[in-house]
């Protein structure tokens, strides 16, 4: 059952999408958020909504998985909306009413906004595994390495943390089948008596997972693990022409809508 | 042939134990030997194994790898990358979310350029017959397989050792077969030195020297024929005797005349069958 | 006499979607009262999914599971019923110890049963002296024994609630010699006292042929062969060929009659080899 939950969402395939380095991924993403939060008007929100749709189609993603993704937040994205519709003073819709036109306006648009935001970090997502995230990462945040910011040490934890997902997963799992073979209930109950439920789960989780942190970082040593001073990696991240060239691409989409807020203004 | 591992005269005391888990060890494990540690829980196996990439350093007395103390913490990446280590639970020993990136883990560490590190892990897959899975996710793989790519992950390092902590413990019979003649082809075809402690007397049996711990002491060493034609000393030891030995020990008993060193099914097979004379 | 038994047990993991996967086909299986099974099967064979329909923590995708002649999947009562009546231990057990004493972490399953605490006391008591747990133990905290003394607690922890099935998942796994030879024997005598099914999963033939009444082969989620040991080893090949283990004592018995030394016949002990052997000398061959 706790198996069923899809964790990482990276759908893997052969776009070109795909194949592009994570750091520009990462760097696009980035400026994609800051030219959507520099749309003001109708036609902003159109030139980014129509780049999203162009990276969709390139990328191979269906609609169809976005919209699935974007569930959970719907009650967010509603929430937001349905403020903005009571909260935004102007011409009333009808005489009386608190709901005005500028109103309605405003909630589409914010509503446009959340929505393109999550699409445009799940684009990044889905098309780019887990550990490329993390490798570019670790590349883009190196400078850091100057002012003592632990960037090895922090990526190394991320990429670990991915590895043992699944395993906790599975464990727990175990853990849970063990416990309701011994008659224990973890569905019924008021709030206390099922937080008390959990404890036979997380005892043994913890102790595992102390005993497992132990033996890795005894089998990390066995294997020279010395810290980041000196390592080298065998996967090394290359530019390539297609990186430069949505680089570029997608500055000149931010100097775009750049010019648009002046005019605007 | 030469000395790779000495000991000599080793004392050791986990910290907050009062009981000496090795109490004076002696031991010399010469180079491209295949060596079979066994005895019950807490004889001091896997004390004795953490002591030989200076996970573990001794109290009193002295291991020498390769020439060097490991005490010298200078050292310590030499010795490590010297002796490889593998260990019981295969989940706890792999780090990355891809099998290549693991079995790159250890030469990345050691700073070896990219594109000799490359090799050294495509070398090191094909050693172990999992070339064709390096692109996949190593929780997803069999007990076996994840040992194996443990064991490819040594190997990248290139080290003359390789010790291996109950590797088939967690592993079904399978996983047992495939690991274990991983093992023995590292020492028989690449003449690496291995040490392997285990449970299974069976997996000793192929094996040059047998050496038989208890309570911090070596009870026992010997060839694997020598130690299993004394079934006395075995079950004093708590350790079980190959069905083929207890077989022509029993028939011994009866009156036949075998010889207790056909220790595979199929020389003790054949040895009945002369002796039958059929 | 109770009886469980499987009316075409069938389980599929992630129906529906592409990593679809049949883990039990269509499995028909009856355990009647005080058997001693050995389950045998690869890792992947769907023996331990089998297992854990068997106390219904899994629930079929078709088929029935009958306890007694009740569907145990009948509602979430005798769901739970089910678990007191069939005690499953989980490989590598210890994992599971939770509490803060020997003593409470065994009295955890009767506690869920809602007994009162002479009756917890008596069969705490009761499940250590069958698991060979000293009383002395009772008041240490479970997480600062050693690895074999915990395995015998989590198992006591199952047998405290009284099962008249008991299913244990390779109990043995990576218990040195000593040690799995003695948990056996407590298996043995808690059958012979108690008078359970008692359903071992387990790699190790020579185990299973020496102790088990009846041996169950599962592969590929059906079940591929089941009979007493003398029945199941007397065809060795077969098991060879589903890359499984044989009895060693069978693997030589084997070999043997390859070589026309011993007459066909099944053995799979070591005392059924010895016999076989002892009496070829007898009779000096003409």
């Amino acid at each position: 059952m706790l198996k069923d939950i899809t964790l990482g969402q990276y759908f893997p395939g052969d776009t070109i999408v795909h194949r592009l380095d994570p750091r520009t991924k990462l760097i696009c993403v980035i400026l994609f958020i800051v030219a959507l939060f520099l749309a003001v008007n109708w036609t902003g929100y159109a030139i980014v909504l129509a780049a999203t749709v162009i990276f969709m189609i390139l990328s191979k993603i269906s609609p169809k998985r976005i919209f699935s993704g974007l569930k959970p937040m719907l009650f967010i994205i509603v929430l937001t909306g349905a403020l903005n519709i009571f909260y935004t003073k102007g011409t009333p819709v009808v005489e009386g009413w608190m709901i005005t036109w500028e109103g309605i306006e405003r909630a589409v648009q914010m509503i446009l906004r959340i929505t393109l935001l999550i699409s445009g970090t799940f684009l990044l997502t889905y098309t780019t595994s887990p550990i490329a995230i993390t490798d570019g990462l670790e590349m883009l945040l190196k400078p850091l390495k100057l002012i003592r910011f632990p960037v090895h040490e922090m990526t190394l934890m991320m990429s670990m943390a991915l590895r043992f997902i699944p395993t906790l997963i599975e464990e727990t799992d175990k853990i849970m089948s063990a416990q309701r073979a011994r008659g224990a209930d973890f569905e019924t109950g008021g709030l206390i008596k099922r937080a008390k439920a959990l404890l036979p789960i997380l005892v043994p989780l913890f102790v595992s997972s102390f005993r497992r942190a132990d033996e890795l970082a005894v089998a990390m040593e066995s294997r020279c693990y010395h810290g980041g001073e000196g390592r080298t990696r065998m996967k090394q991240l290359k530019f390539a022409g297609r990186d430069y060239v949505t680089l570029t691409l997608f500055v000149l989409f931010l100097a775009g809508m750049i010019l648009l807020k002046r005019t605007a203004a | 042939m030469s000395e790779i591992i000495r000991f000599e005269s080793v004392h050791y005391t986990y910290p907050g134990d009062e009981l000496e888990s090795l109490c004076g060890v002696s031991l010399s494990i010469e180079e491209g030997s295949f060596v079979a540690v066994v005895g019950h829980n807490g004889s001091g196996k896997s004390t004795l194994a953490k002591h030989m990439n200076a996970i573990l350093i001794p109290d009193e007395g002295k291991v020498t790898v390769c020439g060097t103390d490991t005490s010298d913490q200078d050292r310590l990446i030499d010795i490590r990358r010297n002796v490889g280590m593998v260990f019981q639970n295969p989940d706890n020993q792999i780090v990355a979310n891809v099998v290549e990136d693991d079995v790159a883990f250890a030469p990345e560490n050691l700073g070896v350029e990219p594109s000799e590190i490359r090799n050294r892990v495509d070398e090191a897959l094909t050693l172990v017959g999992m070339y064709e899975y390096r692109q996949h996710a190593p929780h997803l793989l069999s007990g076996g397989q994840k040992q194996r790519i443990a064991i490819a992950g040594i190997i990248a390092m290139k080290p003359r050792v390789i010790v291996l902590d109950e590797p088939t413990a967690m592993l079904d019979p399978i996983g047992r077969r495939e690991v274990l003649s991983t093992v023995k082809e590292l020492c028989r075809e690449h003449g690496m030195t291995v040490v392997l402690i285990t449970h299974h007397m069976d997996e000793c049996i192929d094996a040059d020297r047998m050496v038989i711990m208890a309570d911090g002491y070596i009870a026992a060493d010997g060839t694997p024929a020598q130690l299993f034609a004394d079934p006395e000393l075995m079950e004093r030891q708590g350790l079980d005797v190959p069905e083929t030995v207890k077989l022509m020990y029993a028939l011994n008993k009866e009156g036949w005349d075998l010889p207790l060193d056909a220790l595979g099914v199929e020389e003790c097979a054949e040895v009945i069958r002369k002796a039958v004379g059929k | 006499m109770s009886e469980l038994r499987c009316e075409q047990l069938r389980h599929v993991y992630s129906a529906g979607t592409p990593f679809e996967k049949v883990a039990v086909d269509c499995i028909d299986l009856t355990f009647p009262q005080g058997q001693l099974v050995g389950l045998i099967g690869h890792t992947g064979s769907g023996k331990s999914t089998l297992i854990q329909h068997l106390n219904a923590l899994l629930t079929p995708t078709s088929g029935r599971v009958l306890y007694d002649g009740r569907d145990i999947n009948e509602n979430k009562f005798t769901r739970r019923d089910i678990r007191h009546e069939v005690g499953l231990v989980f490989q590598y057990p210890e994992y599971q110890l939770f509490e803060e004493t020997v003593y409470k972490d065994i009295a955890f399953g009767p506690g869920n049963m809602g007994l009162d605490k002479n009756e917890i006391d008596e069969r705490v008591t009761e499940a250590a002296g069958f698991t060979g747990i000293d009383r002395e133990l009772f008041e240490r905290s479970p997480l600062e024994l050693s690895g074999g003394q915990k395995r015998r607690i989590a198992i006591a922890g199952v047998i405290a609630m009284r099962p008249s099935v008991l299913i244990l998942d390779e109990p043995t796994a990576g218990l040195d010699p000593a040690g799995s030879r003695q948990l056996l024997e407590n298996i043995c005598a808690y059958r012979a006292e108690t008078g359970s099914t008692v359903i071992l999963v387990s790699h190790n033939m020579d185990d299973v042929a020496r102790i088990a009444d009846r041996i169950i082969v599962i592969s590929g989620g059906n079940v591929f062969m089941d009979g007493t040991p003398a029945e199941v080893f007397a065809d060795p090949e077969k098991l060879v060929s589903q890359g499984l283990d044989v009895p060693k004592a069978t693997a030589i018995a084997m070999k043997l009659r390859e070589y026309g030394v011993l007459p066909e016949g099944s053995v799979c002990t070591h005392e059924q080899l010895l016999a076989a052997l002892s009496s070829l000398r007898e009779v000096p061959a003409c």
